[in-house]
């Protein structure tokens, strides 16, 4: 299978009205950034005033209601969608208080570049995210996204994409993203996807299959039948292939599961059990980890093949890994000390330095992509969600239940997606918080799941 | 269960735990569920003996006649064998050393309140030691492979001290 990439066109202007606004600038990358003199930009962990924001999302406009093969329909169809998966990605941020199209006047189309401020104001929204969708000549669907501030009756930003119908939510997360990214000063998260562990069945007897969908829980799909149990996926940078470990034939060892053709190899040739597979951000690197003689150590080997490199070398287990988004350190999980603890070590191994002190157990590190924090499960009666600093200071726990873990990050290292086991029945779920921790939502998956992890933004 | 094999192992198990009375550590009071049950009634192939227990050398005439020494019993992240594990590993090696065709896969667990990869070490190294004591035994070790499960095979499914105690754990299954 192969992941369509889009276009990432600068809006070819809406037709009506082309000729009388000036020439619309190119949206990409820039929509990342806050201008200085918007006064929007603000820390995530000062966001009592954004969930006040009230920001109106009616359904996107249409030139034309025509047929599509996009699932939602028509055009006209797919506006209203297009607004709806907007609303539940801002919504389900937590930042702020969208209204959606289901209760809003629609826009016509003249009007998405020539916002009615009264009817908004009037509505007390803040903010106003308008668009269309038009379907173009060749099939694919053109999706112009805008932000306005009411008050100010000003543009915020505008960008717009050109998507095969099949990729329709694409544009809305890409939208979502362009308005998340002006109005928080982060960067964008909501294109991106998330394999994991889809569970089924009794305690003793769980069937675990590999699974992959997009952020918000949608297009999702079974990868492996679970007939061997699949545990601890993790999505390459370029979505191309999944690493993950596998029971088949019998024994747990780390296969390369390839997306587009569908097919697996064996990362390494060994009959010694492989866990816990990791990417370097640039997708040139995997870490794992290998049991010899019962002793678990963690090596690096070129995503290409090649000769290993034992990075570790001590009698107790060490395991994981996850790279400093600059790809020099590594932060891992040893139990040298005689528990589960955090260390940091440069990439080829040097160095090694203890970092968790928190009494307790401190086991799953994963450095932010930000490069900012380290996430972990913090181990003391029950199991949470923490984050520090990369050198082990500013611990803050960001969830409190009886048995989370192995947090995953967002691509903008703002959120976090992990695991929650319910006690006695042994359920686990995928959930989801943010870097305040008020903000925690379970994420719906069409059967329980366990071990996210969440893959880049997608270009 | 009126054969002489099996008094001969319940004479066995009495007298392990007898010489165990002093140790204080598990094993846990309820054994595991057999998983080997159908099995373990299939009456002796072997025609014109007077046994109709499971035939000698086979996974179900080792699972009759370690009474649960089949297993040992770890404590929390912790995968030495002590005494009562030591007790059990002797017996099977005997039973090994009887049969030394047999190869076995030790099986090593974990419990639920662990993180998901590190228990798949932990489970590697409690079978890995259970290997390395009957190889300390005279069992060839060409004979012994392990596997880890880590916490994703509970015997006990209730999440308290009890079921925790019994699903850390290194089981040794003979291959027929």
């Amino acid at each position: 299978m192969k992941l369509p990439l889009i276009a990432l066109l600068a809006l070819m202007a809406t037709p009506a009205l082309a000729q009388q606004v000036a020439a619309p600038v190119p949206a990409p990358a820039p929509a990342a950034q806050p201008t200085e003199e918007g006064g929007l930009s603000g820390e995530v962990s000062d966001e009592s005033d954004w969930q006040d924001l009230g920001i109106a999302i009616p359904a996107f406009a249409t030139d034309a209601n025509v047929p599509t093969q996009a699932s939602a329909g028509s055009t006209a169809a797919t506006g209203i969608a297009v607004a709806q998966v907007i609303t539940a990605d801002l919504k389900n941020n937590g930042l702020f208080k969208p209204v959606g199209p289901d209760p809003l006047p629609r826009p016509a189309f003249e009007q998405v570049q020539a916002p009615d401020y009264g009817t908004w104001s009037g509505r007390s929204a803040e903010m106003l995210v308008q668009g269309y969708v038009r379907a173009n000549g060749d099939g694919n669907l053109t999706v112009g996204c805008y932000l306005y501030d009411v008050a100010l009756k000003q543009q915020l930003a505008k960008a717009g994409w050109v998507v095969p119908p099949a990729d329709w939510r694409r544009a809305a997360h890409k939208c979502a993203d362009v308005v998340y990214a002006r109005l928080s000063g982060e960067s964008p998260f909501f294109d991106s996807r998330v394999a994991y562990i889809a569970e089924t069945g009794t305690k003793d007897r769980r069937m675990k299959r590999l699974a992959v969908m997009d952020s918000d829980g949608a297009n999702h799909r079974f990868i492996t039948t679970g007939q061997a149990t699949a545990l601890t996926p993790r999505f390459s940078p370029d979505y191309g292939s999944i690493l993950y470990l596998s029971y088949l034939n019998g024994n747990p060892r780390i296969y390369v599961y390839d997306l587009e053709r569908n097919t697996q190899r064996l990362l390494v040739q060994s009959t010694n059990p492989t866990f816990a597979p990791r990417w370097s951000p640039d997708g040139k690197w995997v870490l794992y980890s290998m049991a010899i003689g019962g002793n678990t150590d963690i090596y690096k080997i070129s995503s290409s093949g090649g000769t290993a490199q034992k990075l570790t070398d001590s009698p107790g287990i060490d395991i994981g890994g996850s790279f400093s988004p600059d790809g020099s350190r590594i932060v891992f999980e040893s139990d040298r000390s005689g528990s589960q603890q955090v260390y940091v070590m440069n990439a080829d191994g040097t160095n090694q330095q203890r970092i968790s002190f928190f009494g307790g157990r401190s086991a799953t590190p994963e450095w932010s992509p930000r490069g900012d924090q380290i996430a972990f499960t913090h181990i003391g009666g029950n199991f949470r969600i923490a984050i520090m600093s990369p050198a082990g200071q500013s611990m803050r726990y960001l969830t409190d239940s009886w048995q989370d873990e192995a947090p995953t990050w967002a691509p903008n290292g703002r959120v976090i997606q992990f695991f929650r086991t319910a006690r006695g029945s042994g359920k686990a779920s995928i959930w989801q918080v943010d870097l305040t921790g008020r903000n925690e939502r379970r994420l719906p998956t069409p059967v329980d799941g366990s071990d996210p992890a969440w893959g880049p933004i997608r270009p | 269960m009126t054969n002489r094999t099996s008094i001969g192992a319940i004479a066995l198990a009495i007298a392990a735990s007898a010489a165990l009375g002093a140790c204080a550590k598990k094993p846990p009071a309820q054994l595991p569920p057999d998983p080997g049950g159908a099995v373990a009634t299939t009456s002796d192939t072997t025609p014109g003996t007077m046994t109709t227990g499971p035939a000698a050398g086979s996974q179900a005439d080792f699972v009759a006649q370690m009474t649960g020494q089949d297993t040992i019993y770890f404590d929390t992240d912790r995968y030495n064998v002590d005494s009562s594990d030591a007790a059990a590993l002797t017996a099977q090696a005997q039973w090994l050393l009887k049969y030394p065709a047999k190869r076995v896969t030790i099986e090593g667990h974990c419990d639920e309140r662990g993180t998901r990869e590190y228990n798949l070490a932990l489970g590697e190294r409690r079978a890995n030691a259970a290997k390395n004591y009957l190889v300390s035994l005279g069992v060839d070790a060409a004979r012994i492979t392990t596997v880890s499960y880590g916490k994703e095979r509970p015997v006990a499914l209730g999440s308290d001290e009890d079921a925790w105690a019994k699903n850390r754990r290194a089981v040794t299954v003979t291959i027929d």
